[in-house]
């Protein structure tokens, strides 16, 4: 499924300083049987958010108008858990286009990677900036610049340069996924195939 | 140079590499289920695609399945859409489909195995984390997102970067009514929950050798829990032996000519890891775990630590707090009030057997709900056979029908809120046996002295020696 393109991102940001987020609290299993990727949003981190009854739990971070942008700002070790994309299908549906950590788990990363939402990793230092900042005013901007792979917290222009392979660069850069190129080298798949003992 | 077993196995799927980019990477069995493949198929309607090897790929349903009146039709409308879903694409693309009430059906990574699907030396991927469970076999295995099932079925690779190599040596002998489950608990409570996150994880050393298959599945099972791509274990005679004559292993001349190749799948003298931990087998008791991941495990004698201060005391408190505990509390003679004993973890035939073992001759505690599910249509025949149901209906206990039930709670096998289950399946995080239950993890020994006494109990003191 072809996505965004991501280059630059200039946003306010939500912080949820929490440690080892895992997948079931961004999106609970019962929210998994939807046939198709639509309205996860709708139910990211459903049972932090809400009540049983459905009304909004006031003390969550997503329900405090206070806060809001497309950057989320999350504590270590974010996405631990199931392999479920629908994770990473509920932060970008809700409206976020990067999560950033200290330390993201593996197969979130990748997942994210795949549906073009940037897991940005940083020092534990510069995730603590930037909760501070955002503290110390929920209307900072945060940038994130992909092609020079640089973090900035606008008001105080304190940044870091973050990872991210040079493949899954250019491919969040121009929208494409990985089933494109996969695509366009069936010839040497089949090769390969044909000389598999399984 | 002398080579690692995941080196030897990684590198022979490489199709292609990719500078400063992931590995192109084959793969030989693809594991789909109702929840993580809809969405797959759907884009490759969009796209227009075909799936490339459908031999390759094997369906089962049993993410959400009812376990009880698995002969009527599923209730719930939203699973049964699911079900139904993967059947319709499973027909039209030619993949073999186990669906509900198939003598074979079961939980993805128990029918793989007992069916002989998974191999040693094989790339094995499935949209679940727990495809780790394969590795027992001396398999690269690996849970993937929706996105790589895709890929999978549309050109049978997948793109990774290779995960850094950490091995976990353990040596010596297990005590009494220490299992394979508080193995990995332990390993898991000493690296925690993110402490092998980048790394494929290889288990060496006396306690894996000496491990049955069922148990090194467990182990590796619960790899993903500190955050490791997958763990593997090099194959040896147990692991021929377990295969040898299963349904779909290769038979005859082409059994011979894989075993030869078998034989050579492991990591040479001299081959270097880029992390080593060694533990003691004498050092791990019956664990248990009090806190809301699968890191916070302790022996089942000791005391809930307090928390060390710094970053992670809030988050630590957080979870303490949701499980109703306080830090220094004794973990034995908490009230338990469910036991959940299943999952692709510990719902094998062995798993049952240990839980029997502990039961006979006693009786099920009035306060405690049991679900008991087995890991698939084969180990629930198996339990019939073996003379384990009589045992179990004796004490007191009821037998449900294959799936995944309280290990994830999508079906109506939830733990309400509030209440405390011991559970026998892989993670204990918040809500993820129903909204606003806690679980503590254990193992089979575990789950069933909670069952037969109503509290949390030290399984040494009910084994007759
Ligand atoms: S039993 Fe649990 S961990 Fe295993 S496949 Fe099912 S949901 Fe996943």
């Amino acid at each position: 499924m072809a996505y965004d393109k991501f280059t630059v991102l200039k946003s306010t940001a939500v912080p949820m300083p929490i440690e080892n987020v895992d997948t079931d609290q961004i999106i609970p299993a019962r929210f998994l049987k939807a046939t198709e990727r639509k309205g996860f949003g709708d139910n990211l981190f459903r049972d932090w958010r809400y009540n049983s009854d459905g009304s909004p739990k006031k003390d969550f971070i997503l329900n405090n108008p206070v806060y809001s942008g497309k950057i989320l700002a999350g504590g270590k070790n974010f996405g631990s858990g199931s392999s479920r994309e629908h994770a990473a299908w509920a932060i970008y549906d809700y409206g976020f286009r990067c999560v950033v950590s200290s330390f993201f788990a593996d197969i979130f990363k990748n997942n994210s990677l795949n549906i073009g939402l940037l897991p940005v990793q940083v020092s534990a230092e510069f995730l603590d900036k930037i909760f501070k900042a955002i503290e110390a005013d929920p209307k900072t901007e945060i940038e994130v610049n992909l092609p020079q792979q640089k973090i900035t917290i606008i008001a105080t222009g304190e940044n870091e340069s973050f990872e991210i392979n040079g493949y899954k660069k250019e491919n969040m850069i121009n929208g494409y996924d990985d089933i494109d190129y996969l695509q366009a080298m069936k010839d040497d798949i089949q090769k390969f195939a044909g000389q598999s003992i399984y | 140079m002398p080579t690692t077993l995941f080196d030897k196995v990684w590198d022979s799927h490489v199709v292609r590499r990719i500078s400063s980019g992931p590995d192109v990477l084959f793969i030989d069995r693809h594991f789909i289920h109702e929840v993580t493949s809809p969405v797959a198929f759907l884009g490759l309607e969009n796209r227009k695609l075909q799936v490339m090897y459908p031999g390759k790929t094997f369906a089962t349903a049993d993410h959400n399945t009812p376990t009880i009146n698995q002969h009527l039709p599923v209730k719930d409308p939203l699973s049964a859409n699911q079900l139904k879903a993967l059947e319709m694409n499973s027909k039209k693309y030619g993949i073999s489909h186990w669906g509900l009430g198939h003598a074979r059906n079961g939980i993805v990574h128990v029918i793989g195995p007992e069916n002989g699907i998974t191999q040693p030396g094989m790339t094995i991927v499935c949209g679940d984390s727990h495809t780790s469970t394969h590795g027992a076999f001396g398999a690269i295995a690996f849970g993937i997102g929706t996105s790589e099932v895709e890929m999978v079925l549309s050109s049978q690779c997948i793109m990774q970067p290779k995960p850094k190599k950490m091995r976990i040596t353990v040596n010596g002998k297990l005590g009494k009514g220490v299992t394979p489950k508080d193995v990995i608990l332990y390993i898991i409570s000493k690296l925690t929950a993110a402490g092998a996150t980048g790394y494929f994880v290889e288990y060496a050393g006396e306690v894996f050798e000496n491990m049955s298959m069922e148990g090194r599945m467990t182990v590796c099972n619960m790899s993903i829990e500190m955050g490791a791509r997958g763990g593997i274990i090099a194959p040896d005679e147990t692991t021929f032996t377990y295969l040898k004559g299963r349904e779909l292993a290769p038979k005859g001349e082409a059994w011979d000519k894989a075993l030869a190749y078998w034989k050579t799948l492991k990591t040479d003298d001299g081959a270097t890891f880029d992390v080593e931990h060694n533990f003691k087998a004498s050092d791990i008791e019956p664990m248990i775990t009090y806190g809301t991941n699968p890191g916070m495990g302790l022996g089942i004698s000791q005391h809930i630590p307090t928390a060390e201060q710094g970053s992670g005391k809030a988050t630590y408190e957080k979870s303490l707090d949701y499980m109703g505990f306080h830090q220094e509390d004794e973990m034995l003679g908490k009230k338990v009030d469910y036991v959940f004993i299943g999952s692709c973890t510990n719902g094998r035939i062995e798993d049952f057997r240990a839980f029997a073992s502990i039961v006979k001759g006693r009786k099920k505690a009035d306060n405690v709900t049991v679900w008991m599910v087995p890991g698939s249509h084969i180990v629930e025949q198996q339990i019939k056979d073996e003379g384990i149901l009589d045992i179990l209906q004796e004490a007191g206990f009821e037998l449900r029908q294959p799936g995944c039930s309280a290990c994830l709670a999508m079906n109506d096998d939830k733990v309400p809120a509030g209440k405390y289950a011991v559970s026998t399946s892989n993670r204990n995080f918040e809500g993820r046996q129903g909204p606003g239950a806690r679980t503590m993890l254990a193992s089979p020994l575990v789950a069933a002295a909670a069952a037969v006494t109503g509290v949390v109990t030290d399984p040494r003191e009910l084994i007759k020696d």
